[in-house]
């Protein structure tokens, strides 16, 4: 049997990009993830690979962008305010189709906000943050082994479509500490491919760009990146059921607040509710057919989440029963308690 | 029969969009010139930055990218950590380099990353029609100044050279112009001497490049190289700004 470690959100996702053979780390202090800064500025030194404090969010995203242009396996993370600093580069990652890992450990915002967790970036995660039409691939582990599974996998999903994926946790999944296996070590050599630049010894000159002039040719890229974003939706869906066979109360959260929500599902069912649970894995795609079946013959579904009501949008597109859905959460860095989750679901 | 001119390898035989006069184009041929003379073309990768050079990329015969506004040096950062074997340079505007991107080019220029940049300087943001750049100088005309740039509610020509020549990380600095045949050959030496500092792993250098722009300094090119031999150079001092010494 492998060995447990106990560690929190925060280095889980460090060591597990390590192990995943992430080789370039790029960041910027900001609470509440500064533990991710402080371990890889050690661990990279100990796999050969580089470690750079950047001088902004907006450098740290830049230098994200030139290792991963290489062929490299490259990441940053920061939390809320980082994340919006960094949303030009991640809309020229999307435009130039590099892949890349990005992790947000969010916490209350608009605004400088406070440090508490928060769910609030959803809006900015799952609906585009920069400008263009782009789309990332969004993975919201609810608990600290999720967070070194669906990291460590980030990469090669990227790579397969070459696009960005981001790991959207919130700050106290990234202060807890919990039991993790983690998986080996992956040894990655870099992407051989037929567009990353590294010279052009043995082949012709590659230019990798996002500036597309001249009638069509931009609809024409973005049209390719449509149907790549279509072959992720079809493929790349994750999502997880709780007791929902013979719900008629169904409970629907992604992240930290699913696990809430478990809970009070188990409470409500001792109440003699037949509650359940859906839970998104992957916020885009987002698992609107499955959803949509799960939720046919309920009598009430209640949306929680830790903002003032974001993933609840999309929940109401996904059902046929819009009108039974409502919205129970708290913002700005406020939690909602598994008592209060069940007082409004029963 | 030898050959004594020829275009370089490293330069893609089609027509450039620069304007008539237009100091870009003398600046893309010089690169071109050095990095086949250093024999380098087929491990050079290009940072082409947001302005008029912005399609830079399809002039030079390497491999080249695009940053966004500003952020080439922090891209060129990411590039040359992940292959420092490889030959890196950025090449930025005014706008680019000296106003948006004013974070990333001293961050990278601190920290002596291995890499050469070329600055373009002809103190008009060109690519949007003409506006007031940071290195516009006291007076002139532009877009969004139309009065004269005004010291008192724009400030002064910002001067990179001497703004970056205090950091110890910053190994060359150079300052030329394109105005004539022999101050292009000088600048040609200074880009050939900021290229091998990098292949000899020497650290962060900067090659300032003072470009004619005659299209929005309404002036003639004859008159746009005068301008800058009479006026610019008054505000942005031609010469070493800062000496390598090998170490």
């Amino acid at each position: 049997m492998k060995n447990k470690e106990l560690v929190c959100g925060n280095i889980a996702f460090s060591e597990a990009a390590i192990r995943g053979g992430c080789r370039y780390y790029y960041g910027y202090p900001i609470t509440p993830q500064n533990e991710v800064t402080s371990y890889m500025s050690s661990r990279m030194d100990e796999v050969g690979g580089v470690f750079l404090q950047a001088e902004s969010e907006i450098a740290s995203i830049n230098m994200v962008f030139g290792a991963a242009l290489t062929g490299a396996r490259a990441m940053t993370s920061s939390s809320s305010p980082g994340i919006s600093l960094m949303q030009e580069g991640i809309s020229y990652l999307a435009a130039c189709e590099l892949p890349a890992v990005i992790a947000n450990v969010m916490r209350g915002g608009p605004g400088l906000g406070n440090i508490a967790p928060a769910q609030s970036d959803y809006f900015q995660a799952v609906k585009g943050g920069g400008h263009g039409d782009y789309r990332l691939i969004v993975y919201a582990p609810s608990t600290v082994q999720e967070v070194v599974d669906y990291t460590y996998k980030s990469f090669s999903v990227a790579e397969k479509y070459r696009m960005q994926v981001m790991i959207l946790m919130d700050g106290l999944l990234g202060q807890m500490m919990e039991p993790v296996v983690f998986p080996e070590m992956v040894e990655f050599k870099g992407i051989k491919s037929d567009w990353s630049i590294t010279g052009c010894k043995g082949r012709a000159p590659r230019l990798v760009r996002s500036l597309f002039l001249g009638r069509g040719v931009l609809e024409d890229h973005n049209k390719k990146l449509q149907e790549k974003y279509k072959k992720a939706e079809e493929t790349e869906l994750k999502y997880e059921t709780y007791k929902t066979e013979d719900a008629e109360v169904l409970l629907t959260s992604f992240g930290i607040c699913a696990r809430f929500c478990r809970k009070a599902v188990d409470l409500l069912r001792e109440k003699g509710v037949a509650a359940g649970l859906f839970r998104p894995v992957t916020l885009w795609p987002f698992p609107g057919d499955k959803l949509f079946k799960v939720a046919e013959n309920v009598k009430k579904i209640v949306c929680v989440e830790m903002n003032a009501g974001q993933m609840v949008e999309d929940v109401r597109l996904s059902v046929s029963n819009p009108e039974k859905v409502s919205f129970f959460g708290r913002t700005g860095g406020g939690i909602p308690s598994v008592s209060k989750i069940v007082e409004f679901a029963k | 029969m030898k050959t004594l001119y020829k275009k370089p390898e490293s330069l893609n035989d089609i027509v450039t969009h620069y304007c008539p006069g237009c100091g870009h184009g003398i600046v893309h041929r010089l690169i071109a010139e050095v990095i086949d003379e250093l024999n380098i073309r087929e491990k050079t990768i290009g940072v082409a930055p947001v302005g008029c050079a912005v399609l830079a990329y399809n002039y030079f015969n390497f491999d080249v990218t695009e940053a966004a506004h500003g952020r080439a040096p922090a891209v060129a950062t990411g590039i040359k950590r992940a292959l420092p074997d490889n030959f890196v340079f950025s090449y930025q505007g005014d706008g680019d380099l000296a106003a948006i991107g004013t974070g990333e080019i001293i961050h990278a220029a601190n920290r002596s990353e291995n890499i050469s940049v070329v600055f373009v300087n002809n103190t008009v943001y060109g690519m949007t029609g003409g506006q007031m750049a940071p290195t516009t100088l006291v007076g002139q005309k532009t877009l969004t100044s139309p009065g004269g740039r005004s010291s008192c509610t724009a400030g002064n020509p910002v001067k990179v050279c001497e703004l970056l020549a205090p950091l110890e990380g910053v190994k060359y600095l150079y300052r030329g112009a394109v105005s004539s045949p022999s101050k292009i050959n000088t600048v040609k030496k200074a880009i050939k001497q900021s290229f091998e500092i990098q292949l000899a792993g020497g650290g962060f250098s900067l090659v300032e490049i003072l470009a004619q722009c005659p299209t929005y300094w309404g002036m003639t090119p004859c008159e746009s190289v005068k301008h800058i031999e009479t006026e610019l150079v008054k505000t942005f001092p031609l010469g070493e700004i800062k000496k390598w010494k090998k170490e």
